[in-house]
């Protein structure tokens, strides 16, 4: 039994020092004029899906309550920020062309469709994030409006 | 009892962290084949360039990627398509445009920049997501093609049944679906013929 006290110290121990080390925190105070909600028109029912959902790695501003401070969460939804950034990102919107408005669209129905987005590792502690199926098809179905008016 | 229950939870919060810290490292080490790639690109963005000198050549090379990939495809073969992916990636970043007027450059500039994100995608996904980026990289050459035009003909053929309705283009007017390979190979019509 010794020998597992002084593990758990050791774990204790090494989970307070991880809490030291420093995420950049994204975050933004202003909201451009390219975001996706103030260049479209977009429902209510769509802009919450959205904003709780997907924002948080495809924005330039993540909420952050206090579960996503405490490491490792916070490293892991750093990485996470920075691919998600790259791949979309809705405060830009505006910026894209009308082919790489229409590609992005096309993506982010396929994504939803599959169910790989949000992703499965992140809505495990954001349980709020998951798409309900209703809020899923006012999404799709939006999504695909969108893409229509633009072809 | 308590004990060991709060072992087991401190442990597997300890192998977490590891997790993590480990998934960083990893990260960084990835940088260097990136470099590397870099490298080769420089390589044969210097060969192309000495290779061709004109729109056609590079028209003409980035169609062929994409008909190898479509090939890798119609075979269901995910790691050649992969290849394929990347090669079309490579090729399409050293795309010149240079000789084009002022509209047809930013047309091809757009052009080329959606479809460099789709082949790249190609280039590290499973086939099931391959295909849905080649839909896309589909129209985005069709479209580049009635910009720069084709030295041999070439069909546009269309599947009604993938998502919707989709078409890709082919250098044999024989059907051969991508989109299904052999669970579906003759699904799909000439549609156009281009020159
Ligand atoms: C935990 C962070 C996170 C959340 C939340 C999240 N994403 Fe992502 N997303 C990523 C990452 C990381 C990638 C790139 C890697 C990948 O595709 O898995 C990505 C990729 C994508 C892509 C590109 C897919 C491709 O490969 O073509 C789309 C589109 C997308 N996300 C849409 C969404 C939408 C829509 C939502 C909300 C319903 C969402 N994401 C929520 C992290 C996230
Ligand atoms: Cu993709």
């Amino acid at each position: 039994m010794k020998i597992v006290k002084i593990i758990a110290w050791i774990a204790l121990i090494a989970f307070v020092v991880v809490q030291f080390f420093q995420v950049d925190y994204n975050r933004s105070e202003t909201v451009p004029q390219t975001d996706f909600m103030l260049v479209n028109n977009v429902p209510a029912m769509v802009e919450q899906s959205l904003q709780v959902s997907c924002y948080d790695c495809h924005s330039d501003n993540t909420d952050y309550p206090w579960y996503n401070k405490v490491q490792p969460v916070a490293s892991f939804l750093e990485d996470h920020i920075k691919e998600g950034k790259e791949e979309l990102n809705f405060n830009e919107w505006g910026n894209l062309s009308d082919r790489r408005k229409n590609s992005k669209l096309r993506s982010i129905i396929n994504q939803i469709e599959n169910g790989e987005m949000p992703l499965n590792s992140y809505t495990l502690i954001h349980r709020d994030a998951i798409l309900s199926e209703a809020y899923k098809i006012a999404v799709i179905d939006y999504m695909k409006k969108l893409k229509d008016s633009l072809e | 009892m308590k004990k060991v229950k709060q072992t087991v939870r401190i442990m597997t919060l300890v192998a977490t962290i590891t997790l993590t810290m480990s998934c960083k490292d990893a990260e960084t080490k990835n940088d260097q084949p990136k470099n590397h790639s870099e490298m080769n690109h420089q390589k044969e963005k210097n060969q192309e360039m000495s290779m061709n000198n004109g729109q056609m050549t590079s028209g003409e090379t980035i169609l062929n990627k994409y008909f190898d990939l479509k090939d890798a495809l119609v075979n269901d073969n995910n790691s050649k398509a992969k290849d394929m992916g990347n090669a079309l990636a490579e090729s399409l970043k050293t795309f010149d445009a240079t000789i084009y007027s002022s509209n047809e450059k930013n047309e091809l500039n757009d052009i080329i920049q959606d479809a460099t994100e789709h082949a790249e995608h190609i280039g590290k996904s499973d086939i099931k997501h391959q295909r849905e980026h080649f839909k896309m990289l589909s129209k985005d050459l069709t479209d580049m093609v009635a910009i720069t035009g084709s030295s041999i003909k070439i069909y546009e053929q269309y599947c009604p049944m993938y998502d919707g309705g989709t078409a890709w283009l082919s250098r044999s007017e024989n059907i051969k679906n991508p989109y299904y390979g052999s669970s579906m190979l003759n699904c799909g019509k000439v549609q156009r013929e281009i020159n």
